[in-house]
């Protein structure tokens, strides 16, 4: 493989597409999207060109900062979540024959098929008391009588774990299957139990895996706003339904853009935060 | 009874027996190597000793004990794998210490019993170290020195020199045989490799296709092969078809005087290419041709045919003037160098 530098202009030409694609869609949009988050509301119209920040004073309010927090708190639960099952999962998934694999990969990714409006729609349903699962509970003798699930917390949380899910096992799924299967061998045969080998062991040796995982679902997560407002209740929606409630319903465009800004950069100043983390711990790593 | 016994043990993967009723003993302290071609069932054989396999049936038994129910963990063995298994988020030190950590060291004791390990392997003053900072041949050090850190009854390699270039490969098979005869653990290696089997172990245990071919010392191994496996696998060996004739035996080449070989169906010979004696003059029992020879240095290999049968022959390098391709030889097949097979291939 050649491993020079590129020289001269022509041996960029490669990467000129994706740098292309990538500037005309993301950065020119980021670009106007930052211009207008200082520029004025005008009453009952659009807006025009100034060079204000009232709309990123505008939220610092008690009212945006708890749904600023309450946003990273439930991205962050969801990530959560979506490792303690994922891992476990996709440990599991790696230990089977291929050919059982490829089966469950399949569904998985299936899974991203579905749009938010269907997978928000079919929770809304199944968490239900008219038609949702508690009646299921109840003809199995669980329960007294159907419950309604949803709207609430919990379903929003499910939601998104659902939606969240097949992407944790498929940024799991490479680093899980390259794991060489002799160091947890190895622990066992130097003395300890397979769950205890699995906690000080595989897991250690995964946390770069594990912790990039748990951005990519936190920064997914907090990108949320249909299932939100489908499944939870005004207390329940995050900053990006906000952002769209100021968008598209207020026609208030500059504070949008503002929050829209604020969230990117609390975003992108998370990735830096844990890549300075694992780039200090990553001399020992994998 | 004491030692480690294996006692009927077989182990199937599905329809694949990749381990076929094996009966063997393993006496206390002794340095044993499983040999075979890959796909013999020596690994598998060795991951059901050490727990992570379990016999499809068979009793493990160590010094009397059976030890089939006992998970892994419990065993009190140390085990090398072929991948080494080092932890990688964990130094040096803290691998070592691991199986002490686990077993509720305290940190100053773990502490000197790493220090004690690293002189064991001549590898002091590296507890410090990242694992990525090490060579192929230190880490070797490591994971040995982790092994062996709890003491274990037993000491299980899984084919633990195959990443080291040849060299060091070499060395290490001579300091672990050391290692071994100081400490008078019981050891058991798999190799697929004859030379590091002969150069280790007090019993060779040869298996071929999930069974035992052959349990003996390394010499007995080469000298009285229990079948023609036992011999081509050992080593080089002529391995010929014979049948009897007048004082001796004959082949499509010639004829073997002196050897006694079963009457009626063919019978499996093998020679050691050392013991061919090959003569350029005179009218000796078995007329060859000269087809190919390999100088290695030390020695040179001589390829010849005698009628169907290729024979390979050793000679000291200042007679291979003598020996030039095409040219036609004799040969001289001492009976008393010859191991005879009868048709089933057993003695």
């Amino acid at each position: 493989m050649r491993r020079s530098p590129p020289q001269k202009p022509v041996d960029y030409l490669p990467i000129a597409f994706p740098a292309i694609m990538l500037g005309v869609f993301f950065v020119i949009p980021f670009a106007i999207m930052v211009a207008i988050s200082v520029f004025e509301r005008v009453q009952g119209g659009f807006y025009e060109p100034a060079f204000t920040f009232a709309n990123y004073a505008r939220f610092l309010t008690p009212f945006f900062g708890k749904v600023l927090a309450f946003s990273l708190g439930l991205a962050a639960l969801v990530s959560a979540v979506c490792l303690l099952i994922g891992v476990p999962f996709t440990y599991m998934l790696t230990r089977l024959r291929r050919g059982k694999q490829v089966v469950w990969l399949i569904a998985l990714l299936g899974v991203l098929s579905l749009s938010e409006v269907i997978i928000g729609f079919a929770w809304s349903t199944l968490l239900s008391r008219t038609a949702g699962l508690s009646n299921l509970f109840v003809w199995v003798g669980l329960m007294e009588r159907p419950e309604a699930w949803t709207p609430g917390f919990a379903a929003v949380l499910t939601g998104l774990v659902y939606q969240a899910f097949p992407y944790t096992v498929l940024v799991l799924y490479p680093a899980f299957s390259r794991l060489d299967p002799s160091l947890m061998e190895a622990a066992r045969t130097l003395g300890c139990s397979p769950a205890r080998a699995f906690a000080n062991v595989v897991l250690p040796a995964m946390r770069k895996t594990l912790l990039a995982t748990f951005i990519i679902v936190f920064i997914f997560a907090l990108g949320a706003y249909l299932l939100p407002q489908i499944l939870g209740r005004p207390q329940h929606w995050t900053l990006s339904v906000l952002v769209t409630d100021q968008a598209i319903y207020q026609s208030n465009m500059p504070f949008a853009a503002a929050m829209a800004v604020f969230l990117v950069v609390a975003s992108l100043a998370l990735v830096g935060l844990s890549m300075a983390i694992t780039g200090r711990k990553g001399a020992a790593g994998v | 009874m004491s030692g480690l016994e294996l006692v009927d043990i077989t182990k199937r993967f599905g329809t694949v027996t990749a381990v076929d009723d094996i009966t063997l003993t393993v006496a206390d302290g002794t340095f044993v190597c499983l040999l075979g071609p890959s796909g013999c069932g020596k690994t598998t054989l060795l991951r059901m000793i050490a727990g992570l396999e379990d016999p499809t049936s068979g009793d493990i038994r160590l010094q009397g004990e059976r030890l089939n129910d006992t998970p892994a963990h419990r065993r009190n063995l140390g085990m090398v794998f072929q991948s080494l298994a080092l932890f990688p988020h964990l130094n040096v030190g803290e691998n070592i210490a691991y199986p002490l950590r686990i077993r509720g060291g305290s940190p100053a004791s773990c502490e000197a019993r790493v220090r004690e390990l690293l002189d064991m392997v001549q590898l002091p003053g590296v507890e410090q170290r990242a694992i990525t900072q090490l060579s192929g041949g230190q880490r070797q050090r490591v994971a040995i020195a982790r092994a062996l850190a709890v003491s274990p009854q037993l000491f299980l390699l899984d084919e633990p020199l195959s990443a080291l270039d040849a060299k060091l490969r070499e060395t290490m098979q001579m300091e672990l045989r050391q290692l071994q005869q100081r400490l008078g653990i019981t050891t058991i290696v798999v190799t697929h490799d004859q030379r590091e089997a002969m150069t280790m172990s007090d019993q060779i245990v040869v298996m071929s296709k999930g069974r035992v071919e052959q349990m003996a010392t390394p010499i007995e191994a080469y000298r009285k092969p229990a079948s023609p496996f036992v011999a081509d696998f050992l080593g080089q060996a002529n391995l010929i078809r014979v049948k009897r004739a007048d004082n001796g035996a004959s082949f499509d080449g010639g004829f073997i005087p002196g050897l006694e070989v079963p009457a009626g169906a063919e019978s499996l010979v093998s020679v050691r290419p050392e013991d061919v004696i090959v003569t350029s003059s005179g009218n000796g029992p078995v007329q060859a041709d000269v087809v190919f020879v390999r100088e290695m240095g030390a020695n040179i290999e001589i390829y010849l045919d005698a009628g169907q049968e290729r024979i390979v022959a050793l000679a000291a390098p200042k007679s291979h003037g003598d020996f030039q391709v095409g040219a036609r030889v004799s040969l001289t097949l001492p009976p008393d160098a010859c191991v005879v097979f009868g048709a089933e291939g057993a003695h």
